[in-house]
């Protein structure tokens, strides 16, 4: 059932081959496998790594972690003021020199969905390879691996309905077969001989997806990630998205009648699926986290593991609504009523 | 001998410039704790009857009637243990 799964979630991401889906713990690990895996032994002093100014810390760390390591620079793309992504300043950054871009497909913070296809193509014409942070995007808009031409895709189970603790990095097969593994131990491995003559062992690597597997196997979230999988596919992923933008739209409208309430982000909702960001005046984000938890409304506060991008919005920390599957019109209602409650207080 | 920890079930750092901690009390004791808070530390406004601010110790946070807090600007971990057990215990 385990095998089932990576050939269940291969065909929901249009992977060409299972073996090009890695069983991780989540994005976070997906994007550390590739910096150590890949980017400990391709990257080096004068090399450049393209990143945004939107990315979730998890696609800025590992790469100033190995950067201090290895040498090589970071360049940070920019972010306009709207929360979308700066294309052209991202695309005058390429050089010869970058080997790798790194970009969210949709950002955690404003909801921006950027066009990772457009910056997989620079990318490639550059010689470079491109990664996405898939974990607000495979969830909610229909991603498709060989349509984008990204070199890895990273996403998260708990945040498509699936447990905690499982995840996947999807790689190009070409590109995982060169790669050496993250991790040693056992499944990852084809041979482990001792030579009493030498004293020492050789070790030989399991064949694709299991390199990268060391240990036993989250079985459980793999195999609770396909049903996640099969429950989204029965709805449809085309018809998720149009779910979340008129979500996403009728909470704008109403949010904006709460005179106190200020949003953030781009106003063309063409660009973002179902998350708002917003402060209410006089108050701190956590507060107004903790105000609706009174209610049963749980909303993100804080920075949204996004400090740089909210360097740009020129923020301290920020709210978030965000939507999914399950949310109503009705539940937005609740919220609003809930924001003018704040608002009157 | 009461503890802290009899009141507190987890503290949780908050990120941004309010930077604080987010106290959660035991559900059973949500409503001890507050009573007790209310006896110690002085009023300083309340919000809807869902936020209260409070006053301690030249330290001021807000406490929510689901059961959690709010504390800014407190030094670290164990001054704010400091402040828990003066006002708890």
């Amino acid at each position: 059932m385990y095998e089932n799964a990576r050939e269940k979630i291969a065909r929901f991401v249009n992977a060409k081959d299972s073996a090009e889906i890695i069983f991780v713990r989540g994005t976070t690990e997906a994007i550390n496998l590739v910096a150590y895996s890949w980017g400990l032994r391709n990257l080096k002093s004068g090399d450049e790594v393209l990143v945004s100014l939107m990315e979730h810390h998890s696609n800025i760390v590992p790469w100033e972690i190995l950067s201090k390591i290895n040498g090589f620079t970071i360049k940070y793309a920019k972010v306009n003021s709207d929360g979308t992504l700066n294309y052209e300043d991202f695309e005058s950054k390429f050089s010869r020199k970058t080997k790798i871009a790194c970009l969210s497909h949709v950002s955690n913070v404003s909801g921006v969905i950027n066009d990772a296809k457009r910056i997989a193509r620079v990318a490639h014409d550059h010689g470079a390879l491109m990664l996405v942070d898939g974990a607000q995007s495979v969830p909610h808009i229909p991603v498709d691996v060989q349509d984008l031409d990204a070199d890895f895709l990273a996403f998260s189970g708990h945040k498509m309905l699936g447990p905690t603790g499982i995840g996947v990095l999807y790689g190009k097969k070409e590109l995982l077969e060169q790669m050496a593994p993250f991790q040693g131990g056992g499944e990852m491995i084809k041979e482990v001989s001792f030579s009493q003559e030498k004293a020492q062992c050789s070790i030989s690597w399991n064949a694709l997806p299991w390199k990268f597997e060391a240990g036993t196997p989250n079985i459980c979230g793999g195999i609770a990630l396909m049903e996640a999988v099969k429950y989204l596919e029965r709805i449809g992923m085309a018809e998720v998205l149009k779910h979340e933008k008129a979500l996403t739209e009728y909470a704008v409208k109403r949010m904006r009648e709460c005179r106190k309430v200020t949003l953030y982000g781009s106003s063309d909702l063409s660009l973002k699926c179902g998350i708002v960001p917003f402060n209410v005046e006089g108050l701190s984000s956590h507060d107004v986290a903790l105000f609706c938890d009174n209610y049963g409304i749980m909303i993100r506060s804080g920075f949204h593991c996004a400090q740089p991008l909210h360097q740009v919005f020129k923020l301290q920390s920020s709210a978030r609504a965000s939507f999914y599957i399950y949310n109503t019109r009705e539940e937005i209602d609740r919220f609003v009523e809930v924001l003018k409650e704040i608002e009157r207080a | 001998m009461p503890v802290v920890e009899d009141y507190v079930a987890r503290i949780e750092g908050t990120c941004g410039d309010e930077k604080g901690a987010v106290v959660t009390f035991k559900y059973d004791k949500k409503d001890e704790a507050i009573a007790r808070i209310s006896k110690k530390a002085t009023l300083k406004s309340s919000i809807a009857g869902i936020i209260t601010e409070f006053v301690f110790q030249d330290i001021s946070f807000r406490v929510f009637s689901s059961g959690k807090a709010i504390f800014k600007g407190v030094k670290n971990r164990e001054a704010l243990n400091e402040i828990l057990s003066d006002l708890l215990l």
